[in-house]
C-alpha cells in the first residue's frame, strides 16, 4: 500500500494532495498539464521539500513532517523515470544501467539480463546515450531505474516528449513491466489513452488538488473526468471476459455484465480479460426491447442514475449486471422517454465504436510478486 | 634539448616545474571553491567571491608583498609551516609555485564555474534517486561533467603560471636554478649588457611554449567533449 499526503505552497501555486494505492498496481496521476502532477511525484521521490505531509510505502515511513522524519531520495529506493530520460552523457548505455544496480541492496528482484530482455536493450549496451532515439532513451531510463531495485517506480510523463510512433513503440514495454515485474508504479500522464492502457487505479488532479480516486472502471464514470478529457471522450471503461471467436462473423465474443458484445479485435484467448471503452456518445438508449435493427450489440440493464451532462444533454448510467455503462442522451429524450432510476433499459452499441478501445487488461494478481 | 644553453634549459624546466606545482596546489582548492560559489548561497558569499577575484585586480607586487608578510619566515603562516612541517617557501621553487597559484587562482575558478553552471542538475537528481549520496554524486556525475572546465582552468592556470613575474620576484626573488623562471630569466638578460640575443631566444622559447599550450588545450577539449558525447 502506498499512502501519500502532501501539502506544498510555491508562490501562487498550492499543492494539496492525498491518495492511496493498493500495491502492486499502477496508479495513474491524471490531470491537465500544470495541475501539479510532477510536483506531487517529486515530493514522493523526496526531491521536493513538502511543507507538510506523510508518505508511507508498504509500512515504511518515508516522510512524516509531524514527526520530523525525512528519508532522503538516495535512501528511499524509489525509482524515477523522468520525462527527459536524464541519461548520464558520459557513460555508455551499460554504464547507465549499472549505475543504479551497483548502489542497490544485495537483495535483488531483477538483474541486468532480465531487464535487458524485458526492454530489448541487448543491442544498445555499448552505445553512447546521444546515439539513441527518443524511445530508446526512455527504455534505457526505465531499465536504469528498475536495476536500482526500487520498491516503487515513478514515471513522470515518460512518453510526453516522444512522437506518436515512438510512443506506440514504448507503451508495450510498460505493459510488460506491469504484468511481469509487479513493481508498484505511479504513472503521471495527461494522455488518457496511456492511462487506459496502463492504469489499474486512477487519481484525478485539478489545479493542485486530488479531486477523485478509484479503480479505472469506477473513475471512468466520474464527473470530474469530463472537464479534463472533454465530453466526447467520456465513457465507461469495463473489463469483459473473452468467450471466443464467432466463426460466422469473424468477431470476438466478449461477456460484459450479463450481456455479450461482439467486437472486432485481435484474437485473444478465451477466458482472458479484455478492457473495453464504451464512449457515452456511441450508446443509444431504448426503453423497450428494440427489434429489426441493424445494430447487433445490445446490452440490457436497469437505469441507476440520470445526471445532467451539459445544457442540452444528460448522462444515463445503466447497470448491466454488476457493471455500469454510461450513455449520453439529449434532455429532450430524457423527458420524452421519462428516463429515471429503476427503469429497465436497452443500450445499443455500434460494433465499430469499439475499435481501437480494446486492450488486454492487467491480470488481477500478478505472477511474479517480488519479496516484500 | 640540446639546442638550448644550460641556463635556458634550467629556466625552462624550472618554469614547467613551478607551473605544475602551482596547478597541483590550486586545483583541488579551486574545484571546492567553484562548487561552493556556484551551488551554495550563504552569508558572505559576495565577499568570498570578491576575495577569490582579488589577484585579478591587485598589482602582482602587492600579492607578492602580502605573501611575504603571511608566508615569510617570520610571518604567521610561514613560521608555522617551517616549524611544524619543515616547509620553507621563501626563496624556493615551492614559494614560486605558491605565488603563481595565488595569481592564477581566479582564472581557474572562473573556468570551472562556467562549466559547473552548465552541468544539468537534473542528472544529479537522477543519480540521487538511483541511490548515490552527496560525495558519490559529485565524484561520479558532477566532476566528470565539469571536466571540460576543470581542464580549461588547469591549462589556463598552467600557462599563466609560466608567465607570472611580479608576484614571484617580490616573494621569492630571482635566484638562478631555484626561482629564476623564464620571464625572470628574460628580465635578467635585459638587465645584462649585451644580453639582447639571449632575451630574444628566451622570448622565442616562451612563444613556442605558449602556442603548444594552446594547441594542446584545444586537442584536450575536443577529446573531452567527445567523451561527454557532445
Amino acid at each position: 500500500m502506498l499512502s501519500v499526503t502532501v501539502k506544498k505552497r510555491r508562490g501562487s501555486f498550492s499543492l494539496d494532495a492525498h491518495f492511496e494505492l493498493p500495491t502492486p498496481g499502477v496508479v495513474a496521476l491524471f490531470g491537465r498539464s500544470g495541475c501539479g502532477k510532477s510536483t506531487l511525484v517529486n515530493a514522493i521521490a523526496g526531491l521536493l521539500d513538502a511543507d507538510s505531509g506523510r508518505v508511507v510505502l508498504d509500512d515504511i515511513v518515508l516522510l512524516d513532517t509531524e514527526r520530523r522524519l525525512y528519508v532522503p531520495p538516495e535512501h528511499r529506493r524509489i525509482g524515477y523515470v523522468f520525462q527527459d530520460a536524464r541519461l548520464f552523457p558520459h557513460m555508455s548505455v551499460a554504464g547507465n544501467l549499472k549505475y543504479g544496480e551497483r548502489r542497490a541492496p544485495s537483495q535483488r528482484f531483477v538483474n541486468l539480463d532480465t531487464v535487458a530482455a524485458l526492454l530489448d536493450l541487448g543491442s544498445l549496451m555499448d552505445r553512447r546515450t546521444h546515439q539513441l532515439s527518443g524511445g530508446e532513451r526512455q527504455r534505457v531510463a526505465i531499465g536504469r531505474a528498475l536495476l536500482a531495485q526500487p520498491r516503487l517506480l515513478l514515471l513522470d510523463e515518460p512518453l510526453a516528449s516522444l512522437d506518436a510512433a515512438r510512443r506506440g513503440e514504448v507503451l508495450p514495454y510498460l505493459e510488460t513491466l506491469r504484468d511481469q515485474l509487479a513493481v508498484p508504479m505511479v504513472y503521471v500522464s495527461h494522455d488518457f489513452d496511456e492511462v487506459l492502457r496502463l492504469a489499474t487505479y486512477v487519481v484525478l488532479m485539478e489545479s493542485g488538488k486530488t479531486i477523485a480516486q478509484g479503480g479505472l472502471g469506477e473513475m471512468s464514470l466520474n464527473s470530474g473526468l469530463r472537464s479534463i478529457i472533454g465530453a466526447d471522450a467520456v465513457g465507461a471503461i469495463v473489463d469483459g471476459t473473452v468467450l471466443g471467436m464467432d466463426a460466422a462473423s469473424g468477431l470476438m465474443r466478449v461477456k460484459l455484465g450479463h450481456g455479450e458484445l461482439r467486437v472486432e479485435a485481435a484474437n485473444f484467448a478465451a477466458g482472458s480479460t479484455l478492457r473495453v471503452q464504451l464512449l457515452a456518445r456511441d450508446l443509444i438508449v431504448a426503453t423497450q426491447e428494440p427489434q429489426r435493427l441493424s445494430v447487433r450489440n445490445i446490452l440490457t440493464g436497469v437505469i441507476t442514475a440520470v445526471t445532467s451532462d451539459d445544457t442540452d444533454s444528460d448522462l444515463v448510467a445503466i447497470d448491466i449486471g454488476g457493471t455500469t455503462i454510461m450513455a449520453r442522451v439529449t434532455k429532450a429524450a430524457t423527458r420524452a422517454l421519462a428516463l429515471e432510476p429503476g427503469m429497465p433499459a436497452w443500450a445499443l452499441v455500434k460494433a465499430v465504436s469499439l475499435r481501437g478501445h480494446s486492450f488486454a487488461a492487467p491480470p488481477a494478481t500478478s505472477s511474479a510478486r517480488r519479496g516484500a | 634539448m640540446m639546442w638550448l644553453s644550460p641556463s635556458e634549459g634550467e629556466a625552462l624546466s624550472l618554469s614547467l616545474s613551478v607551473a605544475a606545482r602551482s596547478v597541483a596546489l590550486s586545483l583541488p582548492v579551486a574545484i571546492l571553491l567553484a562548487w561552493v560559489l556556484t551551488r551554495r548561497r550563504f552569508l558572505g558569499h559576495t565577499l568570498l567571491d570578491a576575495f577569490v577575484h582579488l589577484p585579478l585586480v591587485l598589482p602582482p607586487v602587492v600579492v607578492g608583498y602580502l605573501l611575504l608578510v603571511l608566508f615569510g619566515t617570520r610571518g604567521p603562516i610561514g613560521s608555522w609551516l617551517e616549524r611544524a612541517l619543515g616547509i620553507e617557501l621563501i626563496f624556493t621553487r615551492n614559494g614560486a609555485a605558491l605565488a603563481t597559484a595565488v595569481m592564477s587562482f581566479p582564472l581557474m575558478v572562473r573556468a570551472m564555474r562556467i562549466s559547473l553552471e552548465n552541468v544539468d542538475r537534473g542528472l544529479e537528481e537522477a543519480a540521487r534517486t538511483l541511490g548515490a549520496g552527496a560525495i558519490d554524486r559529485f565524484a561520479t556525475i558532477t566532476l566528470p561533467l565539469m571536466l571540460p572546465g576543470v581542464l580549461a582552468g588547469a591549462i589556463t592556470a598552467f600557462s599563466a603560471a609560466l608567465g607570472e613575474f611580479g608576484a614571484v620576484i617580490t616573494f621569492v626573488s630571482n635566484i638562478p636554478g631555484e626561482t629564476r623562471t623564464l620571464p625572470l630569466a628574460l628580465y635578467s638578460a635585459l638587465q645584462t649588457p649585451g644580453g639582447d640575443a639571449a632575451a630574444a631566444r628566451l622570448a622565442f622559447i616562451s612563444f613556442v611554449l605558449g602556442l603548444s599550450g594552446l594547441l594542446l588545450s584545444e586537442w584536450f577539449a575536443r577529446r573531452v567533449r567527445r567523451m561527454l558525447g557532445r
